[in-house]
C-alpha cells in the first residue's frame, strides 16, 4: 500500500496540542519567577517544590485528603461493583436491563447533574457536607467502572472453565475462588485504575458535596488558580503528572499481559 | 454390574425435547461412543452423566449407585471438554494438578502424579508451559491427563479430536486408544465423524433426534444397520427402495424396480409384501458385462478416479447406485452394467415413515 | 441450583440498593423538586406544587443561556469530529508498537487532572503568556493579543478536554474495520475519496456516533472550563446550576435546570439509539 505522509505528520501536530499545556505546567514549576501574575521565566529553580513540601497545610493537605478520598471510594466500589457484575451474571430477572442501566447511568449524565442530584439528596437527608458525603458520591460514579470491565470479563470467560473445576471436584466456592477470580482480576484491576483516576480528578461533582473542612486536589488547584496562580501548583502537579504517567504504564501493562 | 448405566433418560430445554428415554450401559474398561449429527443429543447425554445437567426424569447409575442428583464434584467420572477448557491462568502441571489439590493432595504426591501423567501423554518436560503456548494436540493432552490423574470409573470425552486437522486427529485417536487400553478405563465418547466412531469403539451408540437408533459393535453397525438411518450415516451406502417378495430363514428376496435380488436379514426382520430398502456398500457392489441370477440391470453415466479406487455412478431400477472398484476399466458412461453383491454383505431396513 | 440464585441475590444486593439510593432516588428526587416551591430564605423547599421553575426556564435570559450551552456543545462536537476522526482513523491505521505508544499518549492527559491542563492553557493564553511573547517576538504583533478570556478560548478548553473520547470511540472502530473493502473499493475503480465516503466512513459511523454522545453530553455540565478560560463572557448552563444551588440557593430552579439538562441527555441518547447506536459502545474501556 502506498505510504500515507499526512497520517504521521498530523499525529505529531495533534498530540503536540495535546500535551503543549502540560509541558507548559511542567515548565513553568521550575520557574525561577515568583510573582503570582506575570508569567516571565526567569531562570530555572526548584524553590516552588520546597515551597510545597513546606506548606503542609495547603495543597499536600489537599493532596492528602484526595488520596484518602479516592481510597476510601475504591475500596467500597470495588467491592460493591465487583459483587454487582459476578451476581448479575447469575442472574436473570425481569428488570435487569433496567438495573444494569440504572448502574451505569452515572457516566451517561453529565457530571452537573449528579452533583445536583446528591446536593439535593444530602440535603434532604441533612448530612453534614464533608468526608463522607463525598466517599459517597465518589464511590456512586467509580462503581460503574469497576462493574462494566468486570462484566466484560467475565463476558469473555468459557463457561466451560467453571465447569471443568466442578468436573475436577472443586465445589462452587472453590470454583469462584480457583478461576473466576483469577480471571476477572484483570478487570478489577483496571477498573479500579481508572476509578482511581477518576475520583483523584474529579471536580464538578466535589464541588457540590464538600464541606468547609474538605478540600480536595482539584477543588483546592481551582481556587487557587481562580485567585491567580501560586506556582507551588504547576509543582504539585508536575508530581501527580508522574504518578498518573506510571499508573497509566503500569495499567498498559496489565491489559498487554491479559 | 455394568459400571455405567442411564436408563430412561428425558431431557428438553425450553420444551424443546433433547432427550426421548435412552438407556445404555457400559462395562468396567469400555470404550463406548455416542455418534451422530450435531444437535441430536450427544452432549446433552455426556452432561448428564457429568453432572452438569438434570435429566427431567431417569437416572444414572455409577458401580450401582443412584448419582443422578449428586453435582459434578461429587461424582467420580471427569470430562474431557470440547474446548479442553484448559485453565488460562494456571501452566500444565497447575492444570493437571487442580484435582488432586482441590482434594488436599501434598505437592509431594500430586507432583509425582503429574509426572506419571505427563509420561502417559508424553509430554514430560511441560510442567511449566502457560496453555496459551501449547499446540492443539498438546492441549488435548493435557486435557486428558488433568482428567485422568484422578483415576475415575468414567472417563467422558466431547468431541475431543473435533478441533485438530486430520493428520494429527488420526495420531490422536490411536494414541487415546493406547492410553484407554493401558489405564483400562470406561471411555463414554462423543463424535460426529463415523470414521472415528468405527476405529476407536467396543460399541457404538448411533443418536438421531435424542434417540438410540442402534447400539452395537463397529461391525454391527457397519455390516448390519437395523436403520435406514444407521445405513446411510456410515459409509457409502447405496440404499435400494423395494419390495420384499418373501422371507427365508436369514435370506430374504426383494424386488427392486421389478427386478429380483437377494438380501441377508440382519437385525432387522422384514415381512412379505413390505416395501423395505437393501442396503449394500458401494465397496460391496460387483460390476458385470454379464446378466447373473439376481442382479440389477442398469447403465452407467460416471466414473470418477478417487485414489487407488475407481467411483462408478450407475442408475438401475431409477435409482442411483454407487460402486467403488479396482478394476472398472471395463466400464465407461453409457454402457449396460449388471449389477450384483453377495447377499451376506447387505442388510434390509424398513423404509422411512413406513 | 437453588442455593446458586440466592447466591447471586445477596451479592447483588449492595449494588442495586447502593445505585437505587443514589441514583435512581437522586435523579428522582431532583424531578419532584423541580416542581416544588421554595421557601423565602436559606436553602429549604416547601411541598407546594408549583410550575414555577420551569416558566422561569421561559425567561429570555435564562434560555438564551441554555442557547449558548447547547451551541456551545454543538461547535465542541463539531470540531471534535473534525480533529478527533482523522486521528482515530490514522491511529487504527498504524502499525505494530507504534500503535500502542499513541494509544497510551493519548490516555495519559485524559488521566491527569482536567483542572490542571485547563490550567496549563491559561498560562499559555495569558496576556504576558507564552504564545503572546513568542507572536511578539516574532514580529507579528505589537501589542499582546487578548486570547484568554474569549469565546474562543472556551471552546478550545472544551474540545482540548473532550477530544479524547472522540479519538477513542472513533479509533475503537476504525480498528475493527474490514480493509479489505477498502481495497476491494479501490480495485474496483473507485477513487480514494469516493472509497473513503462510501466504505470507510459507512464502517466507522458506529464510533462516530458514540464519540459525538461521548462529547456532546459533558460538555453541558463542565463549568470549570468557561470559568478559567472564559471569565465571565458567557454563562452557560452548568455555571447557572452552580450558581442557582450555591449564590441564590435556589434548589428548585436548579433541578428544574438539571432535568433540562437530563432530558436534553435522553433526546441524545434516543437519537443516537434510533441512528443504530449500541450502548455497549458508550462505555470506551
Amino acid at each position: 500500500m502506498r505510504k500515507n505522509r499526512f497520517a504521521p505528520v498530523y499525529l505529531t501536530l495533534v498530540l503536540i496540542l495535546l500535551y503543549l499545556p502540560i509541558l507548559v505546567v511542567v515548565l513553568y514549576s521550575f520557574n525561577a519567577n515568583t510573582s503570582r501574575f506575570t508569567f516571565e521565566f526567569t531562570g530555572f529553580s526548584m524553590q516552588h517544590y520546597e515551597g510545597l513540601l513546606k506548606d503542609t497545610r495547603g495543597l499536600l493537605a489537599a493532596l492528602g485528603s484526595s488520596l484518602k478520598l479516592a481510597l476510601y471510594s475504591l475500596s467500597l466500589s470495588v467491592v460493591i461493583g465487583t459483587l454487582g457484575a459476578v451476581g448479575m451474571a447469575k442472574r436473570a430477572f425481569r428488570l435487569k436491563n433496567a438495573a444494569e442501566t440504572m448502574i451505569s447511568l452515572p457516566i451517561m449524565i453529565p457530571e452537573i447533574v449528579l452533583g445536583m442530584a446528591f446536593l439535593a439528596v444530602f440535603t434532604f437527608a441533612d448530612l453534614p457536607m464533608g468526608m463522607p458525603t463525598l466517599v459517597i458520591a465518589h464511590t456512586t460514579f467509580c462503581v460503574p467502572y469497576i462493574f462494566i470491565l468486570v462484566k466484560g470479563r467475565l463476558a469473555g470467560m468459557d463457561p466451560a472453565l467453571l465447569e471443568a473445576a466442578r468436573d475436577l471436584g472443586a465445589n462452587e466456592r472453590r470454583a469462584f475462588f480457583d478461576i473466576t477470580l483469577p480471571l476477572i482480576t484483570p478487570g478489577i484491576v483496571s477498573g479500579a485504575l481508572l476509578a482511581f483516576a477518576m475520583s483523584m480528578d474529579d471536580f464538578v461533582i466535589s464541588f457540590f458535596v464538600t464541606g468547609a473542612t474538605t478540600t480536595t486536589l482539584p477543588i483546592k488547584v481551582y481556587s487557587s488558580v481562580k485567585m491567580g496562580v501560586s506556582p507551588q501548583v504547576n509543582a504539585l502537579c508536575t508530581l501527580t503528572l508522574v504518578a498518573v504517567a506510571v499508573l497509566a504504564a503500569l495499567s498498559n501493562m496489565i491489559k498487554r499481559r491479559t | 454390574m455394568a459400571l455405567l448405566e442411564i436408563q430412561s433418560l428425558v431431557k428438553s430445554f425450553d420444551g424443546q425435547p433433547v432427550l426421548r428415554d435412552i438407556s445404555l450401559s457400559a462395562q468396567k474398561g469400555e470404550f463406548i461412543t455416542l455418534l451422530g449429527p450435531s444437535g441430536c443429543g450427544k452432549t446433552t447425554t455426556l452432561r448428564i452423566i457429568a453432572g452438569l445437567e438434570r435429566p427431567d426424569s431417569g437416572r444414572v447409575l455409577l458401580n450401582g449407585q443412584d448419582v443422578t442428583d449428586l453435582p459434578p464434584d461429587k461424582r467420580n467420572v471427569n470430562t474431557v471438554f470440547q474446548n479442553y477448557a484448559l485453565f488460562p491462568h494456571m501452566n500444565v502441571e497447575k492444570n493437571i494438578s487442580y484435582g488432586l489439590r482441590v482434594r488436599g493432595a501434598k505437592k509431594k504426591d500430586w507432583q509425582d502424579c503429574v509426572a506419571e501423567m505427563l509420561k502417559l501423554v508424553q509430554l514430560e518436560g511441560y510442567e511449566k508451559r502457560m496453555p496459551a503456548k501449547l499446540s492443539g494436540g498438546q492441549r488435548q493432552r493435557v486435557a486428558i491427563a488433568r482428567a485422568v490423574v484422578l483415576n475415575p470409573d468414567a472417563l467422558l470425552l466431547d468431541e475431543p479430536l473435533g478441533a485438530l486437522d486430520l493428520q494429527l486427529r488420526r495420531q490422536m485417536q490411536r494414541e487415546l486408544k493406547i492410553i484407554q487400553q493401558r489405564i483400562g478405563i470406561t471411555f463414554i465418547y462423543i463424535t460426529h465423524d463415523q470414521e472415528e466412531a468405527l476405529n476407536m469403539s467396543d460399541r457404538i451408540a448411533v443418536m438421531r433426534d435424542g434417540r438410540f437408533e442402534q447400539v452395537g459393535t463397529p461391525e454391527e453397525i457397519y455390516e448390519k444397520p437395523q436403520t435406514r438411518f444407521v445405513a446411510g450415516f456410515i459409509g457409502q451406502t447405496n440404499l435400494l427402495d423395494g419390495e420384499v417378495i418373501s422371507v427365508d430363514g436369514s435370506m430374504a428376496k426383494v424386488s427392486v424396480g421389478g427386478e429380483c435380488v437377494l438380501s441377508a436379514v440382519g437385525g432387522y426382520m422384514p415381512r412379505a409384501g413390505e416395501k423395505a430398502s437393501v442396503c449394500v456398500r458401494a465397496e460391496r457392489v460387483h460390476l458385470s458385462k454379464e446378466k447373473t441370477a439376481f442382479s440389477l440391470t442398469g447403465i452407467v453415466t460416471d466414473r470418477r478416479y478417487a485414489g487407488g479406487v475407481m467411483r462408478i455412478t450407475i442408475e438401475a431400477a431409477g435409482q442411483t447406485i454407487f460402486a467403488q472398484t479396482e478394476n472398472a476399466g471395463a466400464f465407461a458412461p453409457g454402457d449396460t452394467a449388471y449389477i450384483s453383491w453377495d447377499a451376506n454383505a447387505s442388510a434390509i431396513v424398513p423404509q422411512e415413515g413406513a | 441450583m437453588k442455593a446458586r440464585r440466592s447466591g447471586g441475590r445477596l451479592m447483588t444486593l449492595p449494588i442495586l440498593v447502593w445505585m437505587t439510593l443514589f441514583v435512581g432516588a437522586a435523579l428522582i428526587y431532583v424531578v419532584i423538586l423541580s416542581f416544588l416551591t421554595r421557601t423565602p430564605e436559606g436553602f429549604g423547599v416547601t411541598n407546594a406544587f408549583t410550575l414555577d421553575n420551569y416558566r422561569k426556564l421561559l425567561d429570555p435570559k435564562y434560555l438564551k443561556v441554555l442557547w449558548q450551552s447547547v451551541r456551545l456543545a454543538i461547535h465542541t462536537t463539531l470540531i471534535c469530529v473534525l480533529i478527533g476522526y482523522p486521528f482515530g482513523y490514522f491511529m487504527a491505521r498504524t502499525k505494530g508498537a507504534w500503535r500502542g505508544i499513541l494509544m497510551l499518549l493519548v490516555i495519559v492527559p485524559f488521566w491527569t487532572n482536567a483542572l490542571v491542563r485547563i490550567y496549563g492553557w491559561r498560562i499559555l493564553l495569558m496576556a504576558n503568556g507564552p504564545i503572546n511573547e513568542f507572536l511578539k517576538a516574532i514580529g507579528l504583533i505589537e501589542q499582546p493579543l487578548k486570547l484568554l478570556n474569549t469565546y474562543g478560548a472556551v471552546l478550545l478548553g472544551m474540545v482540548y478536554a473532550l477530544i479524547p473520547f472522540m479519538i477513542l470511540s472513533t479509533y475503537a472502530s476504525a480498528e475493527k474495520m474490514d480493509w479489505s473493502l477498502v481495497e476491494a473499493g479501490r480495485d474496483l475503480g473507485a477513487g480514494a475519496a469516493r472509497v473513503f465516503f462510501t466504505v470507510t466512513v459507512p464502517q466507522t459511523l458506529p464510533g462516530l456516533l458514540s464519540g459525538c454522545v461521548l462529547v456532546f453530553v459533558p460538555s453541558v455540565g463542565l463549568f470549570f472550563i468557561s470559568d478559567l478560560l472564559g471569565g465571565a463572557t458567557e454563562a452557560l448552563a452548568g455555571s447557572l446550576i452552580r450558581d442557582q444551588l450555591l449564590k441564590s440557593r435556589d434548589m428548585p430552579f436548579a433541578a428544574a435546570l438539571s432535568v433540562v439538562l437530563l432530558a436534553l441527555t435522553c433526546v441524545i441518547l434516543l437519537l443516537y439509539s434510533r441512528a443504530g447506536g449500541k450502548s455497549s459502545n458508550l462505555s470506551l474501556f
